[in-house]
């Protein structure tokens, strides 16, 4: 265990930045996000095949890299950075973990292969620790019906994977409704997802807290990325930006909130990192992936505070950092033209995703033993 | 020498020594090189890697400890300081029974007209033959009346620009002329004193670097004694945190949902903290040292704070009681066996002691962030000339 970056770790980062600085740049994001196409799936493609970010948490037997949390981390803290319009984390962490849970072995090996994309149809804002709301219902011939709200990476998803009572159902794309809804979020979009009888496979049970409860650890990853993103940003601009006849960021009123900022943000990595750390172990082996693994007691407890913890901090460290960002940018923050809101709009819309801080708070409560009163 | 070497080093000088004498026990352990591996062989130490002290401390769990409260400041500031800019004959003099404990060290830095501003003191030393002749005043200095020995920074050349004319000394606390009276603080207690210095002879072999160099030799010491205040390892739900959730858990009658929420926000908090301390130490120990260190005592003394004060509240009326007012010496901090009432006014000194959280906030945003200074009007005036 380490809370440090491995060189393995460093290098993919490396090469995901790279590839995210040719491709992804904030020009090339703005002009996505006022496009049809608000996902880009070239570069989806592009970091699936070319570096394998598809199938990371994919055992080799699949033909994924049997990769672990940790690593996918790295990806997010990148793609986080970059608010790369990409299905990463609705595809390849909610949809596979879902799909490792539920053991099914062929999705995962064409998931891997970054030449299907999937979305785990659940509200982005589901929170790990309250059952989903049971909008979508399963008839006696397999077939789903019902509507979902709020889904994110549907509208560029290839399979929809649908939790209904303890089970994973899939539906092809094409026999659902998917209609994207003007979103906060510019870079993420969410949309609404409607099944009318449509034909669905069971692929097996999944456990959806444990499913989320991981989204949300990795989240923190993401949202690390949107804070760093945000303070190195800001740090330049206040450096350049003169009045008074001063650089802005020689005043102390600005200093020290930029020093607070920071030491959020390194608490952030910290509480990142073991949240990724701790839920890349114990990997489990290719024979157990039907074995759903249980949040109560032991190692999988202990992964599960830390990445409440971790979603509980980082969630507010990114959108406090993206506020503060916009605030010391003075009116340029607030156009459309300069890249900072699309930050702003990411920040404030993974603060309610996959539960929202008070949710994880309580969740500490219950997994710290610190109850509330009577 | 790996880790098993030094846990063999440890056991081998385990069985040749009685623990029983603990003076004799810890001068032995010095002599040993198993004081603090990480200084040179001769000088308590082995020349090894810091991380390897904790080897040695696993295998002498139980024998004779230091007392890291009174010694505190030896260990935590005057040691490193007289390491790095000390002569030989001073490391040979000085760190031994500053080890052991046989001699308690002080630190006369600030001054009534010199606190965040410390470059600016005003506490004189003259050139006398082979000596110098100290006059001034200190304050706030803990632990003054044990002290055998202080170090001192003195203004040495009122001429130049005010960080230039600094030398670093060390000062024999039991010479004429050194007078220590305690300060009572908001607690009730004394634990730090003023300390007068009026025509004290320090010989010129108690100097710690060279003249004019005393401001670059202090900052080792502020250095290290900001590592020691945030830097110490604490469990995932200890320290303070320990305190508050043990009366939390005990006493489900005390608790309310707006407590509760800060509870749980703090302890979100601190476990962050904690975890970046972790990250820290891990990155020391592979020697890549990050700038994080600086923000760990303002995220402890923010922390420290707001429990303490979380503490009082949650307790209701116990909360409106305090344990003891009186007016005595208090030899170190005993915050976990006091009372509420006074973790809290004790914490308060936390984003004081040891540079102010406003001071420590402008070194982040310097230091580690790069942003430019405000702009300074006594850079290049010297230091008589300066407004006070």
């Amino acid at each position: 265990m380490t809370l440090l970056y491995t060189e393995v770790e460093e290098e993919l980062r490396a090469s995901v930045r790279d590839l995210l600085a040719d491709r992804c740049g904030p020009d090339a994001v703005l002009k996505r996000i006022e496009s049809d196409a608000p996902y880009d799936m070239d570069l989806w493609k592009t970091l699936a095949h070319q570096i394998g970010v598809a199938g990371l948490l994919v055992p080799e037997e699949y033909g994924g890299a049997g990769a672990t949390a940790r690593e996918v981390a790295v990806v997010l803290e990148e793609l986080g950075r970059a608010v790369a319009p990409v299905p990463f984390l609705t595809s390849a962490v909610l949809a596979t973990k879902a799909l490792l849970e539920a053991g099914a072995e062929d999705l995962l090996r064409e998931l891997a292969s970054g030449d299907v994309t999937a979305a785990l149809v659940v509200p982005l804002s589901a929170s790990p620790y309250r059952p989903l709301p049971e909008t979508v219902t399963a008839g006696e011939d397999g077939t789903l019906s019902g509507q979902v709200r709020a889904v994110a990476g549907a509208d560029a998803a290839d399979v929809l994977l649908v939790p209904v009572g303890p089970a994973l159902y899939k539906v092809a794309a094409e026999h659902a409704r998917v209609e994207v809804v003007p979103s906060l979020d510019l870079t993420r979009p969410i949309a609404t997802v409607t099944f009318a009888g449509a034909p669905g496979e069971v692929l097996g049970d999944v456990d959806v807290r444990t499913v989320l409860s991981f989204g949300a650890g990795l989240l923190a990853s993401e949202q690390l990325g949107v804070a760093e993103w945000c303070l190195d940003t800001t740090l330049a601009y206040i450096k350049e930006r003169h009045q008074f006849a001063r650089p802005i960021g020689s005043f102390q009123a600005i200093k020290h909130r930029m020093a607070d900022l920071w030491l959020d943000v390194v608490r952030a990595r910290a509480a990142a990192r073991n949240a990724a750390d701790l839920l890349a172990a114990p990997s489990a082996p290719a024979s157990d992936l039907i074995a759903p693994s249980g949040a109560g007691g032991g190692a999988g407890a202990d992964a599960e505070l830390a990445a409440a913890v971790a979603a509980a901090w980082c969630s507010e460290v990114a959108l406090h950092t993206a506020e503060e960002s916009v605030q010391l940018h003075g009116g340029i923050g607030m156009t459309w033209e300069h890249p900072v809101h699309m930050y702003l709009k990411r920040a404030k819309a993974s603060q309610i995703a996959l539960g929202a801080p008070g949710a994880h708070h309580d969740a500490v409560a219950e997994l710290a033993d610190l109850p509330g009163p009577a | 020498m790996t880790g098993d070497d030094v846990a063999s080093l440890a056991r081998e000088f385990l069985a040749a020594h009685d623990p029983g004498d603990r003076l004799e026990f810890l001068r032995a352990r010095f002599d040993a090189g198993l004081a603090w591996v990480h200084f040179p062989e001769g000088l308590g130490g082995l020349g090894l890697p810091r991380e390897l002290q904790l080897v040695v401390e696993r295998e002498l769990a139980g024998t004779p400890q230091l007392d890291t409260g009174v010694q505190g400041i030896g260990l935590g500031m005057a040691a490193p300081t007289i390491l790095a800019f000390g002569t030989e004959e001073q490391k040979k003099r000085f760190l031994r029974p500053l080890w052991t404990g046989e001699e308690i060290w002080c630190q006369l830095f600030s001054e009534p007209g010199a606190g965040s501003d410390l470059a600016t003191l005003a506490t004189r030393a003259v050139r006398d033959g082979d000596e110098w002749v100290v006059d001034g005043q200190k304050v706030w200095t803990s632990g003054a009346h044990h002290a055998r020995w202080a170090i001192l920074v003195a203004r040495t050349d009122p001429d130049v620009p005010k960080h230039r004319g600094l030398t670093y000394f060390v000062c024999d606390m039991h010479a004429p002329g050194v007078e220590v009276r305690p300060l009572r603080q908001i607690t009730g207690e004394a634990e730090f004193n003023e300390v007068f210095l009026t025509g004290v002879r320090l010989g010129d072999d108690l100097r710690l670097g060279e003249i004019g160099d005393g401001w670059r030799v202090a900052q080792m010491t502020l250095m290290n004694e900001r590592v020691a205040i945030g830097g110490a390892p604490v469990r995932r739900g200890g320290g303070m945190m320990g305190v508050v959730t043990e009366t939390w858990r005990s006493r489900p009658e005390l608790r309310t949902h707006d407590l509760h929420r800060r509870l749980l926000a703090l302890w979100v908090e601190s476990e962050v903290t904690r975890l970046a301390g972790a990250r820290l130490r891990e990155q020391l120990s592979a020697g890549q040292p990050g700038p994080e260190g600086s923000g760990m005592k303002l995220s402890f003394a923010s922390i420290n704070q707001a429990l303490s004060g979380l503490d009082v509240e949650l307790r209701g009326a116990e909360g409106l009681e305090y344990d003891d007012w009186s007016f005595r010496r208090s030899d170190s901090v005993d915050f976990f066996g006091r009372g509420p009432g006074y973790r809290y006014l004790r914490a308060k000194g936390n984003s004081i002691e040891g540079g102010t959280s406003e001071i420590l906030r402008n070194i982040v945003a310097e230091r580690v962030l790069g942003l430019p200074s405000e702009p300074r009007v006594d850079k290049d005036v010297p230091w008589k000339d300066l407004p006070r």
